[in-house]
């Protein structure tokens, strides 16, 4: 029992939690700025942007807009925060000592959900038109890109026979899993809120999008939220490839080297597009997303 | 501890400072200069900087153009709106002394009567790289303490 609490707490506050998880995903953050501006003929940010961005936000001052509940604007990216730690604490990478049971996938939707969330309340609570067009643009955007999401994980979970996330890394490759790595990079795009479905935090277009309110350390621990939550995602993409490796430090080097290609794709994309619509974007996954999880749930069924 | 956290935020306002702009009655040719500073050439992103859109991220306001009297009440909602610390580079002649538009009666003529300057570069428009350039210093004043909204505070 002792040793399951001291393992569970190296999950949550280092690897793959709260630790790993930041440097991991600002790593990724920063390779995608630095991805982007190759691609536009710039030099592009150096290696510890992310960080230094974060930190110089602690030390700011925090200006509470006039009107709004200084509970709840703290309360939002705290809980955010707390739900994608726990979510990460949750991911089966090479080493990890986490917690891991049956229908531990469940739980990890849910808690990919809370930041979404969160996102979207923080959106009407700082009484913004931005950030409430923001906020309404992100919860539409959310029904879009879940279809391919969930449609993806639960053709995996059906043709494993289980709702552990133990079982999906260990799995073989095939044609299921590529097809639902594929689905879950569509919904990537979205839940990344890169180019075209950059919608909810549209620069030039709605300011800030969200967080055009935010500032200081709120907005910070929603940046380092954003830097989790990427962290996360990938992984997520990553462990469907880790299964045939059996020595840790292979699956590890697998692990990294499909986080970055995801990450590549990712921002060949967006750098090549330009943003949609939002009903555009809708269409968009209710289309192809539905195609996507039909051809995932047929490989997986049939395959 | 608390040193190098402190040190850890010093360095870090250094390296990531945004920018904000505004536009006080300028004739443009200052916020066109503002544009090439993040452009291929010069790519500001390269010190850390990132022009944001809401006041509300900002490290460094840019402001341009001779502070006409109807953007006077707006430029000062805009600096009280940016969290300290903060800096405030003034670009280009007309800030500094209502350059061509010198004694035209809808203008107050001087950023300095409005809001607490902390550089100027000057121009008619100055150059991108002098804008870094103000840019950088700028961001060195946020890390030592410098600029004149942490001044002002320290000595209250
Ligand atoms: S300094 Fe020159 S270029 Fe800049 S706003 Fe004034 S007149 Fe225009």
């Amino acid at each position: 029992m002792n040793n399951w609490w001291i393992n569970a707490i190296l999950a949550l506050l280092f690897w793959p939690g709260l630790l790993s998880g930041a440097l991991f995903g600002w790593f990724l953050l920063w390779m995608s700025r630095k991805f982007i501006a190759r691609l536009q003929g710039r030099q592009g940010p150096p290696f510890y942007q992310p960080f230094f961005d974060f930190w110089k936000l602690i030390g700011k001052k925090t200006i509470i807009p006039n009107g709004v509940n200084p509970v709840l604007f703290y309360a939002l990216p705290i809980i955010g925060l707390i739900s994608i730690i726990f979510a990460l604490a949750l991911l089966p990478v090479p080493g990890s000592s986490g917690i891991s049971f049956e229908g531990d996938l469940v739980l990890l939707i849910y808690l990919i959900e809370m930041p979404v969330l969160m996102d979207v309340i923080a959106g009407y609570v700082t009484r913004s038109v931005y950030a409430q067009v923001g906020a309404t643009r992100e919860a539409i955007l959310t029904i879009a890109y879940n279809l391919p999401f969930l449609g993806a994980l639960i053709a995996l979970a059906v043709r494993l026979h289980s709702f552990k996330l133990a079982t999906f890394a260990a799995a073989p490759i095939s044609i299921a899993t590529i097809l639902a790595a594929v689905a879950l990079f569509v919904a990537l795009l979205a839940q990344l809120k890169v180019n075209p479905f950059s919608i909810p935090n549209a620069e030039q277009e709605i300011v800030a999008g969200i967080h055009v309110e935010y500032n200081g350390l709120p907005l910070a621990l929603f940046e380092l939220t954003h830097a989790l939550e990427t962290s996360l995602l990938v992984g997520l993409i990553s462990i469907l490839f880790i299964g045939p490796f059996t020595s840790i430090w292979m699956k590890l080097l697998i692990f990294f080297v499909v986080a970055v290609v995801v990450i590549l794709l990712t921002n060949i994309t967006a750098a090549g597009t330009a943003r949609l619509k939002v009903q555009h974007a809708f269409k968009f996954y209710w289309t192809w997303g539905i195609a996507a999880t039909v051809l995932v749930v047929a490989a997986a069924l049939i395959l | 501890m608390s040193n190098i956290f402190s040190r850890l935020i010093q360095t870090s306002r250094r390296r990531s400072p945004w920018v904000y702009r505004i536009n006080a009655g300028s004739c443009n040719g200052c916020d066109i200069e503002v544009a090439p500073c993040f452009s291929p050439r010069y790519d500001g992103e390269q010190i850390g900087a990132v022009l944001q859109g809401s006041p509300k991220h900002t490290d460094i306001l840019l402001i341009s153009g001779p502070i006409t009297l109807r953007t006077q009440e707006m430029v000062k909602d805009v600096y009280q709106q940016i969290p300290s610390p903060k800096a405030v580079i003034a670009l280009g002649s007309c800030p500094a002394s209502g350059n061509v538009f010198h004694g035209s009666p809808t203008i107050v003529g001087s950023a300095e009567a409005v809001i607490p300057v902390d550089l100027y570069v000057p121009g008619c428009p100055p150059r991108p790289q002098a804008i870094l350039e103000a840019i950088q210093k700028a961001s060195v004043m946020l890390e030592k303490g410098e600029t004149r909204s942490q001044r002002e505070v320290s000595h209250e």
